[in-house]
C-alpha cells in the first residue's frame, strides 16, 4: 500500500480514451433531470395523504376496478400475442412467400402508428356500427365500449414486442438441432414442443413481458374504444388523468405509484420464474 | 538503452496482471514478449502505448518520462491484434490517418500525404490497393495495412500485439520473414507480443519470456534455448520430459542410470530433456529402463511413448528406422543426450 | 416426409399468421383512410384550410425539433460512456436509461405535473420567474423528452458494444484527439444506427399522445399537437376531421416504416445485431 502512496496517482480508468468524464457526467445529469427527479416526485408525492390516505385511495373500489381491468386485460392480450406472435415469427423466419418483406414491415406498425390514431381507427372498426362491430353484433358480441375492446386495443399495441423478441432467436436457432431430432424419429409436433420451444422460451418470455408492460401503461389506443365507464371499462392510466382533472395530484400520484409497484412486482416474479426455468447446463 | 521499464505493476481490482516488472529495450532492437495468454504481455504493451496506465512504476524513453505523455503524444506505432483498421476508410485513408490528424502546423500537405502513403503501400507490397476498403482485403493484406498505418506516423517505437494471431499458418510464416526484413529496412525499435515461441525465436533479436506477470528470462533466442533459466522457460520453448533426479559428484542420477553432468552443485533436482534428444538402446545398453507403451508413426519422425513407473515420456525418433526390438511392450533403455537441471522445488 | 419439410410450417400457419396481421394491423390502418375520405376528397382537404390544423402541425414539429436532437446527443454520450469505459454502477445506469419504456405515458406526463403543477416542488420558483411550464411548450417538450429518451441510446449501445474500442484506440495512438476520433472514426461507424434511432425517436415524439395529453391543457391553436388535435376533433364528433388529421400521422408512420425497412435492408451490418432481419 505504501507504494501507491509514493507514486503519483494516475488516471484510474482502464482505458485512456478521452471523453469519459464529459460523456458520463452529461449522461448522469441529463438522466437525473429528465427521469430520476421527476420519478422521485411520483414516489414521494402520494405520501402527502399519509399512509392510511394512500391505502384508502388505492383500495377504493374505483381504483381497484381500474387496476384489475388494466392488468387483467393486459395479461389476456399478452397471452393472445404469445401464441399469435410465435406463429407470425415462425412464418416470417421459416417460410418464403411473396409479400414476406411487407408482412415483416407491417409488424412494426403498432410501434410507429401514433396511439391516438390507432385508438380512433380501432373504435371505428369495432363500434356497433363499424364493419367488424356489425358482424360481431350478429353473434351478440359487443366489442367496443366493453372490456373486450380494451383487450383488442392492448393486443394491437403489444403484438410487435413478441414477434421482434422471438424472431432473431428463431433465426439463429441451429437447424441442426431439429434435423437431429428428425433423424431420431421425432415428428413435427414433438420437434416443435421438445426442441424449438425450449430454445426460444427465454426470448418469448421477454417479448411477452414487454408486451404486457406496454399494455398496462397504454392510454391513447384504449380510451376511445373502452367507453370509460367507472368500475367497468375505466383503465388505470385514465383514472390518473381523471384525478388530475380534479386537481387531486396526490391521489393521481398514488394511483401511478400503485401501477408502477405492481408492474415492478410482476417483473420481479417473471425474472424469478425465468431463473427457475433456466435448468443448469441448458446454456444461455 | 532508450526504453527503460522500471518496476511496473498493474492491478485490476483483485488480480495483478504485472508484478514489479523491469525491462530494457535497445535502439533499433526487435524484442519479442513471449508468454502464454494471461501472462501480462499485452498489458505491458498497452501500457507502453498509453492505452492503460500502470498502477505503479516508471517508463522512460530516450531519458524522458514516457508515462506523462498521453497516448496521442507518444508516437508509438501500434499494430492491434485484429488490426483495428478504420472500416469505413479506404486503405490509403487508413494509412494517411495519422498524418491527416496532426495539428495544422505539423500537417503535411495533401500531396505530401499522398506521396508518403504511396511509398508505404510500396513498402508493404500493396501498390494499387489504396482505393480498397479493409473488408475487401485478405487477412494478410489487412495485417500489412495496419503495419503501414503504424509506420506512417514515423513512430519512435513499433508495438505489435499478436500481429499474426488471426492468420493461418502458411501466411503467418511468410509474413514473419517479411516483417523481419521490414524491420531491418526501417530500423524502428520494435516490441512484438506473441504466444508462439517459434515465431519469437525466429524473429527477435532478444526474447523476454513472461509468466504470471513477471519476466522469467530475457536474452537472445539461442542463449535462452541453450540455457533456460527456469523450468517454465524450458517447458514453454518446446516439448519437454521431466524426471526427478539427484546430482552428486559431477553425475546426474536418474532412475537406475547415471549421466555425467559438468559443473558443481549437488542435491535433488528436476531434470528435463527434449523428446528429440534421446538415444534408444537395447535393454543391456546405456540409459535408464523404460517400457514402450505406444508407437505412432508421424511422417518424418516416430513418436514413442515410454513409461517408467507412473511417468510417461515422449520420445521423437527421427533417425530413420527404429532400432530392432523397439516395439510396443518392449523394455528399452533411454539415454537423453542432454539434460537441463533445476533444483527441486523450483 | 422429405428432408426439406423439417422446421417448415404448413401453409395453414401461414394463413393464420397473415390473416391475424391483416385483421389486427392492416384493417385499422385502412380504416383511417376510409373514414377520412368517407365524404369525399373535398371534405378531406377541408382540414388543411383550418388554422388549428396548421398550428398543431407547427407545434408537433417544434416539439420534435427540440426533443429529438437533445435525446440524440444524450444517446451518443450515454453510449460512449457505457461502451468505451468500465465504471461501477454501469448496470444500474443501463436500467435507468431503459426505464421510460416501462413507464406509462400518462405517468411520464404526470411526473411533470407533480413537479410544476399546483403545490409542486418547482411550482414556486417557476411562478416567481414567470416561466410557464405546464400547459405550454416547455411542458410538452419535457414530457416528450422523458418518453423518447431511450430510443437513440438503445440503438447505439449494442452496436458500439459489438464494435469495441479498438478503432478509437488505434486513432488515439496515431495522434488523433478526442473530437477528431469521435468525428472521423466513431461517428462514421455508427451513423446509420444513429439515424435509425433518431427515426424511431422522431416517430414517437411526433405521435406521442398520453404524456403530452396530461401536460398540454388542450388549448386549441396553442398547446395542441397533432395527436391531441385528433382527439379534440373526435370528441366533437367531427369524425371526418379527426380521421383526416389522423392520415397525416398515419402517413408519418408509413414513411417511418419505409425508411426503417430500407435502413435494415441496405445497412444491415452497420446496425446492431438485433436489427438485422
Amino acid at each position: 500500500m505504501s507504494l501507491a502512496v509514493t507514486s503519483a496517482p494516475r488516471r484510474r480508468n482502464a482505458r485512456l480514451l478521452p471523453g469519459f468524464q464529459l460523456s458520463l457526467g452529461f449522461t448522469v445529469i441529463y438522466l437525473s433531470l429528465i427521469v430520476l427527479i421527476p420519478l422521485t416526485a411520483l414516489i414521494l408525492r402520494p405520501w402527502e395523504l399519509g399512509v392510511a390516505g394512500v391505502w384508502d385511495v388505492v383500495t377504493s373500489p374505483r381504483v381497484l376496478a381500474a387496476l384489475k381491468l388494466s392488468f387483467g386485460a393486459s395479461a389476456i392480450a399478452a397471452a393472445i400475442n404469445a401464441v399469435m406472435g410465435l406463429i407470425v415469427a415462425w412464418v416470417l423466419v421459416r417460410m418464403q412467400f411473396p409479400g414476406r418483406r411487407l408482412l415483416d414491415a407491417l409488424i412494426d406498425l403498432p410501434f410507429a402508428l401514433p396511439t391516438a390514431v390507432a385508438g380512433i381507427a380501432l373504435t371505428a372498426l369495432y363500434a356497433p356500427n363499424g364493419p367488424i362491430g356489425l358482424w360481431l353484433a350478429e353473434f351478440g358480441i359487443r366489442a367496443a365500449y366493453s372490456p373486450l375492446g380494451v383487450v383488442i386495443a392492448l393486443t394491437f399495441v403489444g403484438f410487435p414486442f413478441v414477434v421482434r423478441a422471438v424472431q432473431p432467436v428463431l433465426e439463429d436457432l441451429d437447424s441442426g438441432l431439429e434435423e437431429a431430432a428428425f433423424t431420431l424419429g421425432a415428428n413435427s409436433w414433438q420437434r416443435t414442443w421438445m426442441v424449438v420451444l425450449p430454445a426460444i422460451r427465454p426470448a418469448l418470455i421477454t417479448g411477452v413481458s414487454l408486451a404486457f408492460a406496454r399494455a398496462v401503461g397504454e392510454y391513447g389506443s384504449v380510451i376511445f374504444i373502452a367507453g370509460n365507464l367507472p368500475l367497468r371499462t375505466e383503465i388505470a392510466p385514465l383514472l390518473i388523468v381523471v384525478r388530475l382533472e380534479e386537481y387531486d395530484y396526490a391521489g393521481a400520484a398514488a394511483v401511478g405509484l400503485a401501477m408502477l409497484s405492481l408492474s415492478f412486482l410482476i417483473l420481479l416474479a417473471v425474472n424469478g420464474f425465468q431463473r427457475l426455468m433456466a435448468t443448469p447446463g441448458a446454456g444461455r | 538503452m532508450p526504453l527503460i521499464i522500471k518496476n511496473i505493476s498493474k492491478t485490476y481490482g483483485q488480480s495483478q496482471a504485472l508484478h514489479n516488472l523491469d525491462l530494457e529495450v535497445g535502439d533499433r532492437e526487435f524484442l519479442a514478449l513471449l508468454g502464454p495468454s494471461g501472462s501480462g504481455k499485452t498489458t505491458l504493451l498497452r501500457i507502453l502505448a498509453g492505452l492503460i496506465s500502470p498502477t505503479t512504476g516508471d517508463v522512460s524513453f530516450d531519458g524522458a518520462d514516457l508515462l506523462s505523455l498521453s497516448a496521442r503524444e507518444r508516437r508509438a506505432g501500434m499494430v492491434f491484434q485484429h488490426y483495428a483498421l478504420f472500416r469505413h476508410m479506404t486503405v490509403a485513408a487508413n494509412i494517411g490517418f495519422g498524418l491527416r490528424v496532426r495539428p495544422r502546423r505539423d500537417r503535411p500537405s495533401a500531396e505530401e500525404i499522398k506521396r508518403r502513403t504511396d511509398e508505404l503501400l510500396r513498402l508493404v507490397q500493396l501498390e494499387g490497393y489504396g482505393a480498397r476498403y479493409p473488408s475487401q482485403l485478405s487477412g494478410g493484406q489487412r495485417q500489412r495495412v495496419a503495419q503501414a498505418r503504424a509506420l506512417a506516423i514515423e513512430p519512435r517505437m513499433l508495438l505489435l500485439d499478436e500481429p499474426f494471431g488471426a492468420l493461418d499458418a502458411k501466411v503467418r510464416r511468410e509474413l514473419r520473414y517479411w516483417l523481419r526484413r521490414l524491420h531491418d529496412e526501417t530500423g524502428v525499435t520494435t516490441i512484438f507480443v506473441t504466444h508462439d515461441q517459434e515465431e519469437a525465436m525466429d524473429l527477435a533479436d532478444r526474447v523476454a519470456i513472461l509468466n504470471g506477470g513477471k519476466i522469467e528470462q530475457v536474452g537472445a533466442p539461442n542463449d535462452i534455448y541453450a540455457s533456460p533459466a527456469t523450468p517454465f522457460v524450458f517447458d514453454f520453448l518446446g516439448a519437454a520430459n521431466e524426471a526427478r533426479g539427484l546430482v552428486r559428484d559431477g553425475e546426474l542420477h536418474v532412475y537406475d542410470a547415471r549421466f555425467p553432468l559438468p559443473g558443481d552443485g549437488s542435491g535433488e533436482v528436476k531434470a528435463f530433456f527434449r523428446p528429440h534428444e534421446v538415444e534408444i538402446n537395447p535393454a543391456d545398453g546405456r540409459g535408464f529402463m523404460a517400457e514402450v507403451v505406444g508407437v505412432i508413426a508421424r511422417g518424418p519422425a516416430t513418436r514413442l511413448e515410454c513409461r517408467r513407473g507412473d511417468q510417461v515420456m515422449e520420445i521423437d525418433w527421427a533417425r530413420g528406422r527404429l532400432p530392432d526390438g523397439v516395439t510396443r511392450g518392449a523394455q528399452v533403455r533411454l539415454a537423453p543426450e542432454r539434460f537441463t537441471v533445476f533444483p527441486a522445488g523450483t | 416426409m422429405s428432408e426439406k419439410s423439417i422446421g417448415r410450417p404448413s401453409p395453414i400457419l401461414l394463413g393464420i399468421g397473415v390473416a391475424y396481421v391483416a385483421i389486427l394491423i392492416l384493417l385499422p390502418m385502412g380504416m383511417v383512410f376510409v373514414e377520412a375520405f368517407r365524404r369525399g376528397p373535398a371534405e378531406y382537404l377541408d382540414i388543411f384550410a383550418h388554422s388549428d390544423t396548421w398550428s398543431a402541425i407547427r407545434l408537433t414539429l417544434l416539439v420534435a425539433a427540440i426533443a429529438v436532437p437533445l435525446n440524440a446527443v444524450f444517446g451518443v454520450a450515454a453510449a460512449w460512456a457505457v461502451t468505451k469505459f468500465d465504471f461501477p454502477g454501469k448496470g444500474l445506469l443501463l436500467t435507468l436509461i431503459d426505464l421510460p419504456f416501462s413507464v406509462s405515458p400518462v405517468i411520464s406526463g404526470l411526473v411533470w405535473v407533480l413537479l410544476f403543477g399546483a403545490s409542486g416542488w418547482l411550482a414556486g420558483p417557476m411562478a416567481s420567474a414567470n416561466v410557464q411550464i405546464l400547459f405550454a411548450v416547455p411542458g410538452l417538450v419535457l414530457a416528450t423528452l422523458f418518453i423518447t429518451l431511450p430510443f437513440v441510446a438503445r440503438e447505439l449501445i449494442p452496436l458500439m458494444q459489438e464494435q469495441g474500442a479498438d478503432e478509437e484506440e488505434a486513432a488515439i495512438t496515431l495522434g488523433a484527439g478526442g473530437f477528431r476520433t469521435f468525428f472521423m472514426v466513431t461517428l462514421p461507424n455508427i451513423k446509420w444506427a444513429l439515424l435509425y434511432g433518431v427515426l424511431l425517436c422522431n416517430a414517437r415524439a411526433m405521435g406521442e399522445f398520453g404524456a403530452v395529453s396530461v401536460v398540454s391543457g388542450h388549448i386549441r391553436g396553442q398547446t395542441n399537437t397533432l395527436p391531441l388535435h385528433v382527439e379534440i376533433l373526435y370528441n366533437e364528433y367531427n369524425f371526418v376531421g379527426a380521421f383526416a388529421t389522423a392520415t397525416i400521422l398515419a402517413g408519418l408512420a408509413i414513411v417511418t416504416l419505409v425508411i426503417k425497412s430500407g435502413l435494415e435492408w441496405r445497412f444491415a451490418d452497420e446496425l446492431s445485431a438485433s436489427r438485422r432481419h
